[in-house]
């Protein structure tokens, strides 16, 4: 596999400051609200939550892209499965927030066993086109869905529930519950990754043959990795279906999953902290460059193009270097 | 319904040899460089701008053609030297998200240059009306003339592929790319003719398309999904699996458009039968393509075993 990957064994330093940088990026993320009180820019908390569920999303990826080497392209469409799940169940009359992400979560464990199973057979370079032509098969299932507004999406009557009490119409509400959803995806992300499941995906992401000869089966720890990534995302597809109040397939075009490819290796692939900040910068540029001109995705596409060529390895890559260089 | 289906069929033949015209070059690129280009679907693109700008400044398709051609070579050339060639030493993450920032750059270039609205190239003169083809049946001659240029460009290829030195190393390097390294061939400039092959297939694509098409900036996104279909089925590499696999997916893509709801109209009430029907049919070639991957993950023509 030529993902390129930092080597495995860590020190034991980087490790608690990733943690750090974790830590610090959460304690901004809370005091957003007062900031926005400050400026009186409501709109800050808009883009905040928007922000968080990408960055849940981002996470969810590196689960599968950094540590089990898995490129897949096709992650938008698990935010289209939770967006979709919210507008789906609402119409129905069920609003809570518990059920929309546990009906998620749920369509998106059967949709990425079944095309998961199918996309690890093959690697490399069919596994990207393979997960991009299902993320793809997903999209055109919901713009045919007529039913939700099929290409054009549908707006949603309210947000979600949370525990019978409309708090979620309240942005900052909203926006803490966002937060809380990522920070308790991050401590399982991280446990994920600290236990021998995680371990064993490493090791399957260095040498799978290797791992086959020891007696472990590869397939059977990509393909849980792979659902629980896609299960994980789904949650961010909460998230900002309620953002937006607002549901369409455009959550799930292959644009936007290379977006989240993109925030993955901005950040720095192979440890959860990296995405979340490549979210957050990617996200930021992204509204900048769109203030600067309207055609702000001829910059970001050369700004792309910059970066893959001469700082491969993402901020973390960078901060590395200039940590060491002080040294 | 015979009528129906023959046009259908012809319908789905037409669009096979588009898909096949990309697929080529896309597959080529794959096989022999080892890069996932993105960026393949905007060439496409190009194509149909080109010749829509050319035709409009000489007034005449043709001539639009033949300048498209030179064109679209050196759009080929500059994009290999400046953006593919340092990423064939890299992995196929760098590659995706590389190429990925050059559609985005593509896609907005084309819009400060031709404007969002769709342009439009005016059928040949020569080509244009229908013909009759059995009893009241008839088809457009520019439709048919596409299936006829690109069977034209396929039997081309499969000589250049198969009887020739440089399709000699072609193949060779969809093989086993670093072997003809050793043997003293400049991989480089291998590299750099296939790439450009490429281009000039898909920017050809995109044009003799034109006319019967709207161009517009979103018109490479579509056919990129559907050409990596069709290179996944056909096996990496492999003019010939291209070949198969574009048909294959033009013709599933299009009859199941058309008669899906008709045959579902059998088993169920004909509103649901309509609804299931457009739902089911743009999911029918990636139905088929995991069919396939399933019994064979290198695809039907793939020969590495990657």
């Amino acid at each position: 596999m030529s993902v390129s990957a930092p080597p495995t064994a860590r020190r034991p330093v980087l490790m608690s400051a990733r943690i750090w940088f974790a830590l610090l990026i959460f304690a901004g993320f809370a005091a957003l609200p007062l900031i926005a009180v400050v400026t009186d820019d409501p709109f800050l908390l808009l883009i905040g939550t928007r922000i968080l569920a990408y960055a849940i999303a981002a996470m969810a990826l590196d689960l599968i892209l950094g540590y089990g080497a898995m490129v897949s392209f096709g992650h938008a469409a698990y935010l289209g499965f939770g967006a979709y799940a919210v507008a789906i169940l609402n119409s129905y009359g069920v609003t809570d927030l518990t059920l929309h992400i546990t009906f998620a979560v749920a369509i998106s464990a059967l949709f990425a066993t079944i095309t998961g199973a199918i996309s690890l057979r093959t690697r490399g370079v069919y596994f990207i086109m393979i997960t991009l032509a299902f993320g793809q098969m997903a999209y055109f299932f919901f713009v045919s869905l007529s039913a939700y507004g099929g290409d054009d999406g549908t707006p949603l009557a309210t947000r979600s529930t949370l525990f019978g009490s409309a708090a979620l119409e309240d942005d900052r509400v909203m926006f803490y519950v966002a937060l809380a959803l990522l920070i308790a995806l991050f401590i399982v992300a991280t446990r994920i990754v600290g236990s021998r499941f995680g371990r064993v995906l490493i090791g399957t992401r260095e040498n799978p043959v290797r791992m086959e000869a020891i007696g472990l089966s590869p397939f059977r720890y990509q393909l849980t990795a792979f659902v629980i990534s896609g299960c994980m995302t789904s949650v961010a597809g909460v998230i900002l279906a309620n953002q937006a109040e607002f549901v369409s397939p455009a959550f799930m075009s292959w644009h936007r999953s290379g977006e989240l490819i993109v925030m993955v290796v901005l950040g720095g692939i192979g440890n959860l902290t990296g995405a979340i900040g490549g979210a957050v910068v990617a996200l930021l540029l992204e509204d900048w460059l769109a203030v600067l001109t309207e055609h702000w995705r001829l910059l970001f596409g050369v700004f792309l193009i910059l970066m893959v060529l001469y700082s491969p390895h993402g901020i973390t890559g960078a901060l590395e270097r200039f940590t060491r260089g002080r040294k | 319904m015979t009528n129906l289906f023959i046009l259908q069929l012809l319908n789905g033949a037409q669009l096979g040899i588009l898909l096949f015209l990309i697929a080529a070059g896309l597959t080529l690129v794959f096989g022999i460089m080892d890069v996932i280009n993105l960026a393949h679907g905007v060439l496409y693109m190009i194509g149909a701008y080109l010749i829509a700008t050319f035709a409009a400044l000489t007034g005449s398709f043709w001539a639009g053609l033949l300048l498209m051609l030179p064109a679209a070579l050196v759009v080929g050339l500059v994009i290999e030297r400046l953006v593919i060639r340092p990423l064939y030493a890299r992995s196929h993450l760098d590659q995706v998200l590389a190429t990925f920032g050059l559609v985005m750059i593509v896609n907005e270039g084309v819009k400060i240059l031709w404007g969002a609205s769709p342009l439009s190239v005016p059928m040949p003169e020569l080509l244009s009306g229908s013909i009759p083809l059995i009893g009241p049946l008839q088809y457009p001659v520019y439709r048919l003339a596409i299936i006829a240029a690109g069977l034209g460009i396929a039997a081309g290829l499969y000589v250049l592929v198969n009887h020739t030195r440089v399709g000699m190393l072609l193949r060779a390097g969809a093989t086993n790319r670093e072997m003809v390294s050793a043997l003293g061939v400049d991989i480089g400039k291998l590299f750099s003719l296939v790439f450009a092959l490429g281009a000039l297939l898909a920017c050809f694509a995109g044009a003799i398309v034109a006319p019967i098409l709207s161009v517009d900036t979103g018109m490479g996104e579509s056919v990129l999904i559907l050409t990596f279909v069709v290179v996944v089925i056909g096996g990496i590499g492999s003019i010939r699996g291209a070949f198969m696999g574009a048909l294959l997916v033009a013709i599933v893509d299009t009859l199941g458009r058309t008669f899906g709801p008709i045959l579902l109209r059998y088993v169920m009430e004909p509103s649901a039968a309509g609804q299931t029907g457009r739902m089911l049919a743009p999911m029918l070639v990636y139905i088929l393509m995991a069919a396939i991957l399933f019994a064979r993950p290198q695809g039907l023509f793939g020969q590495r075993t990657t």
